[in-house]
């Protein structure tokens, strides 16, 4: 049976997030804990193939009790099964770290139903460094798939997947062998809005808790701060830009300053000026 | 590990049809200033098929030393092949900083070699900064949504690798004819082993929209209303000779392609000028622009946080202020009454 494992995880939607401007700290209350919504389209794409192809999909996600919340919503847009993996141990976790915890659980997850694809988001909208599929793929050793947005092909029995990858200008057709690593791009799909029947599943749904303990042939030293090579050393607001000056007059009078200012490039300006046009 | 065995700044130089990445370059100049500091040297990784004259080229742009792979088998990027060479590379020589360009290519290159190494990687970086003694590398970046910037140190592992924003290092000006040194590497690797194949390459766009190139920027937001709205900024854009920029939110409403949208998830951009046209000034879309040369923002609100990052600004309603522009304009460059014969 094709078993699709989408990897999750909760954020904070950052865009309502708040700075505190006398301290330049993030207000984390301000922020409500979301679905990173790069991973509604994993957890979405999991469940489209899942229509073509048959099979089940499980969600994973490392994080603290209250990311239930977020496995609920992959339970609505219509996974079957949720794990999280909750440990005081993985607080402070770098993308390394991250990657091998998630590893451990991926391999107790494939004990139960063994894995022919894992589907990763392009990134989260916290960290958003991307680096955590990758790091997965290679823990597994699956070819890893980044800027995925499209799947054309799972063919489990022939043991292959075609993919196209997006490039700067265009895109590049894939064929790996399964199982492997996806990390996928949000226009790969459009997350509609849950049905009834996976709402009132979603609301009941428990997931699998998983603990430190519960993992097999944890390296304790490669868990959450620890384990992580790289350390925040410092975190500052961004600088804010230096306001100009909002020209006066009328608007007459004040495109013909704009002009003014503009025509010191006047080189700028040739026929064949700028880059090209749309 | 023994740190004092890692020495030297590299960069990864990205190709792609005979020619190095821009943000390469970028990272070989910001590279050079790292190796001075450090008094070490500098090196790129080239990595692909006929790329020897190309080593050539990233000498010209200050490196010492080139690392070359070359190889039918390197043709198209693959994980697995490229982070093989890599791999041994910094196992053979051992850099001490590795940097690579934060583009797809780049971030799933740096992201599979850090795991295997394994060592920290700080991702989208956009400053960066050397310890002359310790060699600790400062990696800057955002994080958040742009919300934040943080410091991201790795003390315990070599090599300190970074992936870089394109457009926020600066380049050197080439040094035509200068000397270096190609070291030619190879590592026994088979096409059999490498569990990906590159069926085929599509390109979509005929012609690259190159707004990280451009001169000049219209960018709009959402307070053109909508697509129809929206045409004023290209008919301002194709009388300037400007690419046209866009918010996310744009983007988002399907006005616009992506790969015109500017900002955090969108292309960082320094024009000489660039407006800002019905754009509120999120920080996400600040961070992508706020290094052009002259900025000039037109927004009905007096209070848009785009006036803060903008040198010159216009409150008032964009669909009458912007044809005024685009008159004048054309006027000022002796092209009144000229079709906009270059819209396609
Ligand atoms: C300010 C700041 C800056 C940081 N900078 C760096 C840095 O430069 N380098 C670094 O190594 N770490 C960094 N970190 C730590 C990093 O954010 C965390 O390690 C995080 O757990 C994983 O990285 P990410 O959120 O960027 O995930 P990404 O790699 O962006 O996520 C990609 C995909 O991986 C999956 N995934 C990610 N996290 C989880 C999870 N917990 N559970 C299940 N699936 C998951 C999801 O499918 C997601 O879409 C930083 C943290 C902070 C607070
Ligand atoms: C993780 C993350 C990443 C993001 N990345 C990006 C990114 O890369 N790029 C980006 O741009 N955004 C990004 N955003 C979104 C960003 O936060 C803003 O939502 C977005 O930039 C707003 O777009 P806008 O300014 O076009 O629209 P709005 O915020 O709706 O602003 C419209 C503006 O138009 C003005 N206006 C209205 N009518 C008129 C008129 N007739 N004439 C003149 N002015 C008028 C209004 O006063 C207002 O200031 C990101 C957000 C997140 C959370």
């Amino acid at each position: 049976m094709l078993h699709i494992v989408a990897c999750i995880k909760q954020v904070p939607d950052t865009k309502i997030i708040k700075m505190n401007p006398k301290t330049n700290t993030m207000d984390r209350s301000s922020a409500p804990a979301i679905l990173n919504p790069y991973d509604a389209h994993a957890v979405e794409e999991a469940v489209r193939l899942r229509a073509r192809y048959g099979g089940i999909v499980s969600v994973l996600t490392m994080g603290p009790p209250p990311a239930v919340k977020a496995i609920r919503k992959c339970i609505e847009i219509g996974a079957d099964e949720g794990y999280m993996i909750t440990d005081r141990a993985f607080a402070g976790a770098d993308t390394l770290a991250t990657s091998y915890t998630l590893t451990k659980a991926l391999e107790k997850i494939g004990e139960i139903t063994p894995i022919d694809l894992i589907v990763c988001g392009k990134m989260t909208i916290d960290g958003d460094t991307g680096q955590v599929g990758p790091g997965i793929a290679r823990r597994l050793d699956m070819p890893p798939l980044t800027s995925v947005n499209k799947v054309t092909e799972l063919n489990k029995a022939e043991g292959y997947a075609i993919v196209h990858r997006k490039l700067e200008d265009g895109y590049e057709v894939i064929r790996s062998t399964l199982p492997c690593l996806i990390s996928v791009e949000k226009e790969i799909n459009e997350v509609p809005y849950s049905s009834l029947p996976n709402m009132l599943r979603a609301a009941r749904y428990q997931p699998h808790i998983w603990s430190v303990s519960d993992l097999k042939d944890i390296d304790k030293t490669q868990l959450g701060l620890k384990g992580s090579p790289t350390i925040v050393s410092s975190v500052w607001a961004p600088k804010k830009p230096q306001g100009g000056q909002l020209l006066e007059g009328e608007p007459n009078e004040q495109i013909r300053q704009l002009l003014a200012v503009m025509l010191e490039h006047k080189e700028l300006f040739g026929a064949t000026a700028g880059g090209g046009v749309s | 590990m023994n740190m004092e065995d890692y020495r030297g700044v590299w960069v990864f130089i990205e190709e792609k049809d005979g020619i190095v990445a821009p943000v390469s370059l970028e990272l070989l100049g910001a590279g050079k200033w790292l190796a001075e500091k450090r008094k070490t040297e500098l090196a790129g990784v080239l990595i692909g098929e006929n790329v020897q004259e190309l080593a050539q080229t990233v000498v010209e742009y200050g490196a010492d030393k080139v690392y070359v792979y070359d190889d039918p088998i390197y043709r198209f990027y693959r994980t697995e092949s490229y982070m093989k060479a890599m791999l041994a590379c910094v196992e053979k020589y051992k850099p001490e900083i590795l940097l690579y360009g934060a583009t797809s290519t780049g971030k799933d290159l740096a992201s599979a070699v850090a795991t295997d190494l394994p060592t920290g990687l700080t991702a989208d970086t956009t400053q960066l900064d050397v310890e002359e003694d310790t060699g600790l590398l400062l990696a800057s970046r955002p994080a958040f949504g742009g919300n934040i910037m943080a410091t991201i140190l790795c003390k315990k592992y070599r090599p300190q690798m970074a992936t870089v924003r394109p457009k926020v290092m600066k380049a050197l000006s080439r040094n035509n004819g200068a000397t270096g040194e190609f070291i030619h590497e190879s590592i026994p690797i088979k096409e059999e082993d490498i569990r990906t194949k590159v069926l085929e390459i599509v390109q979509t766009t005929t012609q690259r929209i190159r707004i990280d190139e451009a001169d000049i920027i219209v960018a709009g937001g959402k307070g053109l209303g909508g697509p129809l709205g929206f045409q004023v900024i290209h008919q301002l854009a194709n009388t300037l000779g400007a690419v046209v920029g866009a918010s996310r939110d744009v983007v988002e409403a399907g006005w616009i392609g992506h790969h015109h949208q500017v900002g955090q998830t969108g292309a960082t951009v320094t024009p000489k000028i660039y407006f800002a046209i019905g754009i509120s000034g999120a920080i996400q879309h600040i961070v992508g622009m706020q290094n052009s040369g002259l900025i000039i923002a037109i927004n009905k609100d007096p209070a848009a946080a785009i006036f803060q990052a903008a040198h010159y600004g216009i409150v008032g309603d964009a669909l009458t202020i912007v044809p005024m522009i685009t008159e004048a304009f054309k006027i000022a460059l002796g092209r009144e009454g000229e079709v906009d014969a270059r819209k396609v």
